[in-house]
């Protein structure tokens, strides 16, 4: 079995952190603990053009949710089920890197460690 | 660690919990008794499994170490923040007999009913409210009432019937639904629908929209994530929306982009609204909103002649001068433009099988309450006299006018204030000051809530702990579908919104007792047109959608040409020409002007030139933090942590210039106060607008007087004034056009302005 990985588009993450809280959720964290964070970045482009982006990235805690995962409780991790935009997909990262074709603006994160 | 469980109930989302207007499936997963992890029902259509952090948060909230798990009452002087616990028993036998003595005194009217934003609280609050006999029924605080009901009002007066963005949410299979189609546009006018559920309206279904292939129209005075993605995006000086959109109607009728058909069959006084408009060029308008004339132009075109589209509309249309006028404005452009009630336009928002839960319009109060209840309140009620719209649409009492007749009992005394769920001075209450000295010169208070905050701190006499959604027995019938909310837990002795009202109510209206045993015969009542009752709606699920062959008013789309929609069974409106009233005749009967106009914000460049000189600002207040709703939630840790700090958000060309850094505490003010905000630097601003989130308080601050939890010292409430509304009554709190400046605190200044003096005087 290949690596596993989360894509995110972030052409539609509108940072509404159901992600963050939802993993500090299944995980039990403190509040001062993140498995996923926001990236929020609001800058303005030569034309005057103010971009609002964000995109949600895991930290170095991120399992995937193998437990949860491992349990049965459910196929995918707490955040990608949460997610009110539906822009995280979870699965196989060399299909992953498949599927990213199809997205705008993806980012596709792998731990391979 | 995954958390380990031994029981799931499905249930709905409603209030108190996740805070907001609800109606999220939602899956609670228990372990022995208790809830363990909070996530969204992957079978429900509104959310598909998904859920927002305030909803997985939910057992932070449900089990704070700060909850009220007993009723208790002040043992000191009100702020001293000394209570007692006391038993059910001891509160209802006190608030009887203190309520029946003002009421043998003053009369009912004596006693004020609040409640804040739509939760599960309109239900409860009015048959409470009625049973007991009072006409007082308000938003306290909330400046012309301006959330939601100008825009409800406006839409019974000129279509007899609520519409919003089809997203596909009327129907169980939603975007599969072959009945349905995508919007082309979808105009964002006035909101950030990412950040929360208002309304009835999941935001991020404009999202699912998007991913679908619509295109966005965001009229904003802020860059949002919706702007940034936009194909014509206008930023929109604060308050002149009413301006644009009687431009918009001007443009689209001067360049024949309007539905003829619809127009000639369906409507009631284009002649005259073509007249009115005509003054709004896109010049004239350009230079009252701020908008490049080209923009204004090419999105007015994309949106008239881009079939179907659809408008989601905002609270702080609600919150501009004549919020009603213009509201009317936006319910013309949908109409001309033959997007009313088709699919991806704007749908008519029936509730399933017309269940009504939480009664606002008049209609639906008269179904409930009997045809007289506006004779039987509207002789005392606040406002009633003055406004006639206001007598005449929905139940409310005028809250500016109501806060003044608590100060000064003119035309009588208003005694006592129940407050349900509603942190007025933490919160909607405009002039904050001006609210905590009516509510002290209140005899008795009774506060209904399930944190101590800076209303139940400064001014509670009596607390009742309330119950979340997942302690709670209810139903919703907010538009679609009708569902129940499914008890699943106990904690303390906290009760329902609807236990503790129902109890209390019968004790004013004894007949209810035998009409309603238990509070589920009182909801099968309700639901009886479903065809359900509480255990058969459960067994199925839940939740249900109605069939066109059950009930067609429910159902979209075209009710007018079924004859779905009048009493009468004919095709049309429910409006007394039967045709949406561009011109609208109930507005004139009320007294008000019939047609769409636009005013300048109280407060602005244009209209108090001097004042502008002096506070060169525009603070727009409200904007959503998606971890909170309004004032609550900075007690929950998980959530708190995404967004710790009450903020002030500023153009970087104007921290230029007055040399203040990201990250510093500023002052926030004007003639009416100043308050202490973190600024955080941000180009999605206009440099002449501020924004600053309202609902403030410090929970981990002190509680007890004169601190309040900080209320005092970061509400930006405390800035905005009263008696701006509406010519109707209705709308025009000056929420979002509130001029003001930004300073540099200086090292010798009291960080503590506003508190001090206030509270000695009052105490």
């Amino acid at each position: 079995m290949g690596k596993k990985g989360l894509l995110f588009d972030m052409e539609y993450c509108t940072g509404c952190f159901a992600c963050t809280v939802a993993c500090k959720q299944e995980n039990q964290f403190d509040a001062d603990t993140w498995g996923i964070k926001i990236l929020e970045q609001i800058y303005t482009c030569p034309n005057g053009h103010v971009q609002v982006d964000n995109v949600p990235f895991p930290t170095n805690l991120c399992n995937l949710c193998a437990e949860r995962i491992a349990k049965g409780v459910d196929n995918r991790p707490a955040c990608v089920k949460a997610c009110q935009c539906s822009i995280i997909y979870y699965g196989e990262a060399s299909e992953l890197a498949v599927k990213m074709q199809e997205l705008k603006r993806p980012v596709l994160w792998v731990n391979n460690k | 660690m995954s958390v380990d469980f031994d029981k799931v109930v499905k249930t709905t989302a409603w209030s108190p919990g996740p805070g907001c207007h609800g109606g999220c499936g939602v899956e609670l997963y228990l372990k022995d008794g208790k809830v363990v992890k909070v996530e969204g029902d992957p079978d429900h259509p509104w959310n598909h499994g998904r859920a927002c952090s305030r909803l997985l948060a939910c057992t932070q909230y449900i089990y704070h170490p700060d909850r009220i798990l007993h009723p208790l009452k002040r043992v000191g002087a009100r702020g001293e923040g000394k209570w007692e616990q006391i038993t059910w028993e001891e509160a209802y036998d006190t608030i009887e007999q203190k309520w029946n003595r003002l009421k043998e005194e003053s009369g009912p009217e004596s006693v004020i009913f609040i409640q804040g934003t739509g939760r599960d609280i309109g239900g409860p609050i009015t048959f409470l409210c009625y049973a007991y006999g009072s006409p007082n029924l308000t938003q306290l605080g909330l400046a012309g009432q301006s959330c939601y009901t100008p825009r409800l009002c406006s839409m019974v007066a000129t279509m007899g019937d609520f519409t919003v963005a089809d997203c596909s949410q009327f129907f169980e299979k939603r975007f599969d639904d072959p009945r349905y189609t995508l919007p082309k546009y979808i105009v964002i006018w006035a909101q950030n629908p990412m950040s929360g559920c208002p309304d009835a309206f999941q935001g991020h279904w404009v999202v699912d929209c998007m991913r679908r292939g619509s295109k966005l129209i965001v009229i904003d005075p802020r860059w949002t994530f919706f702007a940034s993605r936009a194909e014509y995006y206008l930023q929109i000086r604060p308050g002149t929306d009413g301006a644009l959109a009687l431009c918009m109607l001007n443009l689209i009728i001067q360049n024949d982009w309007y539905d003829h058909d619809f127009v000639e069959n369906w409507t009631y006084g284009f002649d005259r609204l073509a007249e009115e408009v005509r003054p709004y060029t896109v010049e004239k308008t350009a230079e009252i909103t701020g908008i490049d004339p080209e923009l204004i132009f090419a999105a007015t075109r994309a949106y008239a002649t881009s079939h179907p589209s659809a408008i989601h509309w905002g609270l702080p249309l609600d919150q501009v001068p004549e919020a009603t006028a213009v509201d009317d404005a936006i319910v013309c452009l949908w109409s001309i433009t033959g997007n009313l009630d088709v699919p991806g336009g704007n749908v008519i928002a029936r509730n399933a099988w017309d269940v009504t839960q939480y009664p606002y319009t008049t209609q639906q109060l008269q179904e409930v309450y009997g045809e007289d209840i506006l004779d039987r309140i509207n002789g005392k009620r606040i406002g009633a006299a003055r406004y006639e719209y206001l007598a005449n649409m929905r139940s409310w009492g005028q809250p500016d006018m109501a806060v003044q007749q608590m100060i000064d009992g003119d035309p009588y005394r208003i005694r006592s204030a129940w407050i349900q769920t509603s942190n007025l001075l933490g919160g909607q209450a405009a002039n904050m000051r001006k609210h905590y000295q009516a509510l002290m010169n209140m005899e008795f208070n009774v506060i209904v809530d399930l944190f101590h905050n800076p209303t139940t701190e400064a001014v509670g006499d009596l607390i009742l702990p309330a119950a979340t959604f997942a302690e709670k027995e209810s139903f919703r019938a907010w538009y679609q579908p009708l569902q129940l909310i499914r008890p699943a837990v106990e904690v303390g002795e906290c009760r329902s919104d609807w236990e503790i009202n129902f109890e209390l109510a019968k004790r004013f209206n004894p007949s209810l007792r035998t009409r309603y045993p238990e509070f589920r015969d009182f909801v099968n009542e309700r639901i009886a047109s479903s065809g359900y009752t509480w255990e058969t709606l459960s067994e199925a699920g839940g939740w249900k959608y109605p069939t066109q062959e059950e009930w067609p008013a429910s159902v979209p789309y075209k009710r007018y040409e079924r004859g779905d929609l009048r009493p009468d069974g004919k095709p049309g409106f429910r409006t007394p020409s039967g045709k949406v009233e561009l011109y609208a005749t109930l507005n004139e009967k009320y007294g008000i002007h019939p047609l769409p106009f636009y005013v300048e914000p109280p407060e602005s460049e244009v209209r108090t030139p001097e004042l502008f000189q002096k506070y060169p600002l525009v603070m727009v207040t409200g904007r959503r933090s998606p971890v909170y709703f309004h004032s609550e939630h900075r007690n929950i840790p998980w959530l708190r942590v995404c967004d710790p700090y009450p903020l002030v958000e500023v153009h970087p060309s104007v921290m230029k210039a007055l040399g203040i850094d990201d990250g510093e505490w500023v002052w926030v003010e004007n003639d009416r106060g100043r308050i202490r905000r973190k600024v955080k630097e941000n180009p999605s601003m206009h440099p002449g607008y501020i924004s600053v989130p309202h609902g403030w308080w410090m929970p981990e601050a002190k509680g007890s007087g004169p601190d309040f939890f900080n209320a005092w010292d970061i509400n930006c409430n405390i800035l905005v004034p009263t008696d701006t509304q509406s010519e109707s009554g209705y709308g025009g709190g000056a929420f979002k056009t509130t001029l003001v400046r930004l300073r540099k605190i200086r090292p010798d200044e009291d960080l503590h302005p506003n508190d001090e003096a206030e509270w000695k005087d009052k105490r």
